[in-house]
């Protein structure tokens, strides 16, 4: 196989695709080269999944064509797609959790004996086969037991194992923590070198920067720019991506950085002793007042998601207390805590969020129904009125209120939920990973908007896998670690170093987590 | 960059760019062109279709698929199912007819609004005891709902004594005869329900409850709906709809038949409502699309018996109008 230069491996040309009179696809071109990682950045709606999905078969194509080596392809469905040789990683891991590694590897393809199925020469080869990915893991186990990293690169080192010459990355470290997504760049190098072309779709720009040769910019359904990576810095990629001027976007950052508040001794809204569940939360304590922003950090699995949801009532407790204005809550549920004016926004978007078959309208008026409600009857008006003013307050983007909020960008829906919470004009706002799979205009009126509001008095805490963003968006920083809170800093002393520094001491202290 | 031709592709697909737009249009109305072809046909083939007597049979026969397919309708909303209204139906009508025959038979001897309000509410029972199953001790519905069809029929016998007990309540003539403005009494009260039923999943906090849980139970509990309680009142609406239809059935046959009344009534209102476009996973309730899809199931049935099939027959095509309702909606709901 050659790597590098020589015509591409797949080619797609003037590609152009309509929903239901949208355009989602303009005139794009992509070239993907032999050995050559081709980052795909855009924000949400710009038409990268679509692009995706013309490519492997998902959608046919308006107009437009994709060369497969020199010839015209078009696939009817993504197994055609793969049988070709292109492989398409999703963010979800689109596996069987029950069978056990090495049978997921070789899904479809198995290996028979006498008409059985070969499972000695499975697991031998299996783990073969990913060991060469660094993956150590006993490949009998079921694949649910694994990390959700270790299960990604499963899925990657078994599409390239069945052949495939073009691998479409679509989010894969969206929900990897770091470590595990120093080892998926590590095997994207490895592909690199093997001679596969590579797709890489993700917001996070230092990946992109990190591990892509070419960056193709899409915006609206239309290419904005392709070229190599070194041509462009950060700020140029981040203007072309938003399609605002870069002077702008630095001086939005800058106000932000500077807006950090004292906040006043005044009494506590939410105060939670000695949370305890065994196995996952130990004596973790939080102590929120009003206008004040607590940062939960640690890794994925700190059990940072974990206290927002025994604050919310979401998660029994085997013992701890939670008090709202000084009022203990006997109750551990949801309900509870909203009635006292407590919000949370779920982690997971579409799981714990949106109601998808539902309008934006609906979906903003859930929690608050009880206030709009009158003798068991909703009032129209009210619902009217209160989700104009959050589709306006939050500039979420849709046609209008009745749209289906499943239609909407993860920005918008995102945008859907924080209305859906501060209909209640709540006390306390507890955001679980609010900026998470959004783009970054979105993310950026999202972070905005919280600071806002605590401005106004509202107690804030959140939860952000980016540091970076708990650093600078919380006036308090509560860290954990296994579930444990390992300190707390104040003011000054938070920064990205001191919190990593205390995670990593607290590691230090006891033998290594198994790395699967 | 060469000119793009838009060249007609082999892809049958790229040919009908609204592919989930027309089967989205199948699903919301299949049920009433379906209904239309229905007519037609028998207006054509069968004998004597187009006569006041057709209309007066299907008339009495349809009220207790549409009330029992209404509250099935709320449970499938809910993401759940109802299996156990048939039997519910029965043990309404054994509860009945205990109540209503004399103490010298074994019965209590009540008057007939005495004996009908405690009929409805033994469905009432049964829902709320499903609802607290489903709801609280989270066993899936499938399996809760179950366990009473297949022990309420049981139910039904021990309280009739195991056998059919014939009714003579003058009342019942009213409730087979009686008629307002040409319209049956029976009509009268499933159309009314109807209207009451279509009228909660549209504008009351409960119907918009119920549509949130069947669309995405975890954000709702997690937006502070009260989940448990939402979920047994549908199941106790459904239970107390069966009974009301429970009822109407045995007026009809004159007669309390625990083995007889609301057998299969389950598949029927199953039917009807997912023919009518209510989603089998929840979160979208479509009640004039399930009235017309039990206006549907009746006059497949009558059709088939005036052509002398077997009623077996015409389970055979309730089945594979399910299967086709339930691909319909998966088409529609490709690509989203």
């Amino acid at each position: 196989m050659t790597t590098t230069a020589g015509p591409p491996v797949l080619a797609v040309t003037s590609a152009g695709k309509r929903f239901a009179g949208v355009t989602a696809l303009e005139d794009v071109s992509i070239d993907l080269y032999a050995g050559s990682v081709h980052a795909l950045v855009g924000e949400n709606g710009a038409g990268k999944s679509t692009l995706i999905k013309v490519i492997t078969g998902v959608h046919p194509l308006d107009t437009g064509q994709v060369r497969l080596r020199g010839e015209e392809v078009s696939f009817a469905s993504p197994r055609a797609a793969q049988q070709a040789g292109i492989a398409t990683i999703y963010q979800e891991v689109h596996l069987a959790p029950q069978l056990s590694v090495a049978r997921n590897f070789f899904l479809g393809r198995e290996p028979t004996r006498f008409g059985s199925l070969d499972l000695r020469r499975m697991n031998r080869e299996a783990q073969a086969e990913l060991e060469k990915y660094g993956i150590l893991a006993d490949v009998r186990r079921p694949l649910a037991e694994l990390g959700l990293g270790v299960q990604q690169m499963v899925a990657i080192a078994r599409a390239v194992s069945a052949d495939a010459s073009v691998v479409i990355m679509d989010e894969p470290t969206s929900s990897l923590e770091p470590r595990e997504v120093d080892r998926l760049l590590d095997v994207v190098a490895l592909l690199k070198s093997q001679g596969v072309a590579i797709v890489y779709v993700s917001h996070r720009l230092d990946e992109v920067f990190r591990a892509c040769d070419m960056i193709t910019v899409l915006r609206d359904g239309r290419l904005v720019s392709t070229g190599p990576t070194a041509e462009l810095t950060r700020r140029q990629l981040i203007a072309r991506m938003l399609g605002r001027d870069a002077g702008e976007l630095s001086e939005g950052n800058l106000t932000r950085l500077n807006s950090r508040r004292e906040v006043a001794d005044a009494e506590p809204v939410l105060r939670a002793e000695h949370l305890n569940r065994r196995l996952v939360l130990e004596d973790v304590s939080v102590v929120v007042r009003p206008g004040e922003v607590v940062g939960l950090a640690g890794l994925l699995g700190s059990g940072r998601s974990e206290t927002v949801k025994a604050l919310f009532g979401a998660l029994p407790l085997d013992s701890g207390a939670v008090e709202v204005a000084g009022r203990p809550l006997r109750r551990q549920t949801p309900a509870s805590r909203i009635r006292e004016r407590v919000a949370m926004l779920p982690e997971d978007r579409k799981a714990e969020g949106i109601i998808p078959g539902m309008s934006i309208r609906d979906n903003i008026g859930l929690a608050a129904l009880p206030q709009l409600t009158r003798g068991g009857l909703v009032s129209r008006k009210k619902v009217d009125d209160i989700v104009q003013t959050f589709m306006k307050r939050l500039r979420i983007k849709a046609t209008n209120s009745n749209q289906k909020v499943s239609e909407l960008s993860g920005g918008n829906q995102q945008k859907v939920l924080l209305a859906r919470l501060l209909c209640l004009n709540p006390r306390v706002l507890l955001l679980d990973e609010p900026t998470r799979g959004i783009d970054v205009g979105a993310k950026a009126e999202v972070q905005a908007l919280i600071t806002e509001l605590a401005e106004k008095g509202m107690a804030v805490v959140l939860i952000s896998s980016e540091l970076e963003e708990v650093v600078e968006g919380s006036d308090t920083v509560v860290v954990l670690r296994d579930g444990a809170q390992l300190g707390q800093l104040v003011g000054s002393d938070i920064s990205e170093d001191t919190i990593m520094d205390m995670i990593a001491e607290a590691a230090s202290d006891e033998a290594p987590a198994v790395a699967s | 960059m060469t000119a793009t031709e838009i060249e007609p592709r082999a892809d049958w697909r790229s040919r009908l760019p609204d592919g989930p737009a027309a089967s989205t249009w199948l699903r919301e109305h299949g049920v009433y062109v379906a209904l239309l072809l229905l007519v037609l046909y028998n207006v054509v083939a069968t004998a004597n279709f187009v006569t006041l007597d057709t209309l007066q049979l299907l008339f009495s026969q349809l009220p207790p698929v549409i009330i029992v397919s209404l509250g099935m309708a709320l449970v499938i909303g809910t993401g759940g199912v109802d299996l156990s209204v048939g039997t519910t139906m029965a043990i309404a009508s054994a509860v009945l007819a205990k109540m209503v025959i004399a103490p010298s038979q074994g019965g209590f001897g009540a008057s007939i609004t005495v004996a009908m309000i405690a009929a409805v509410l033994a469905g009432l029972a049964v829902g709320v005891f499903n609802g607290v199953v489903i709801a609280v001790a989270r066993v899936q519905p499938i399996v809760a709902t179950l366990g009473v069809l297949v022990a309420g029929r049981g139910i039904a016998l021990v309280i009739t004594g195991g056998a059919l007990i014939e009714l003579f309540v003058p009342f019942f003539k009213e409730v087979r005869l009686g008629k307002l403005f040409g319209v049956p009494y029976v009509m009268i009260v499933a159309g009314v329900l109807a209207l009451i039923i279509s009228f909660l999943v549209r504008r009351s906090a409960f119907g918009y409850r119920l549509l949130a849980i069947g669309g995405n139970r975890r954000a709702s509990v997690l937006a502070g709906l009260p989940v448990k309680r939402t979920l047994i009142t549908v199941y106790a609406l459904s239970g107390t709809l069966a009974a009301v239809a429970g009822v109407i059935a045995t007026a009809r046959l004159r007669a309390s038949d625990p083995s007889y009344i609301g057998v299969l009534f389950e598949l029927s209102a199953i039917t009807a409502v997912v023919v009518g476009g209510t989603a089998l996973t929840g979160g979208r309730v479509r009640i004039l699309g399930t009235v017309a899809g039990a206006v549907l199931i009746q006059l497949l049935e009558t059709t088939l018996v005036s052509h002398n099939a077997p009623d077996s027959v015409a389970r055979i095509v309730e089945a594979l109008i399910i299967i086709a309702a339930v691909w319909i909606q998966r088409t529609s709901r490709r690509n989203r």
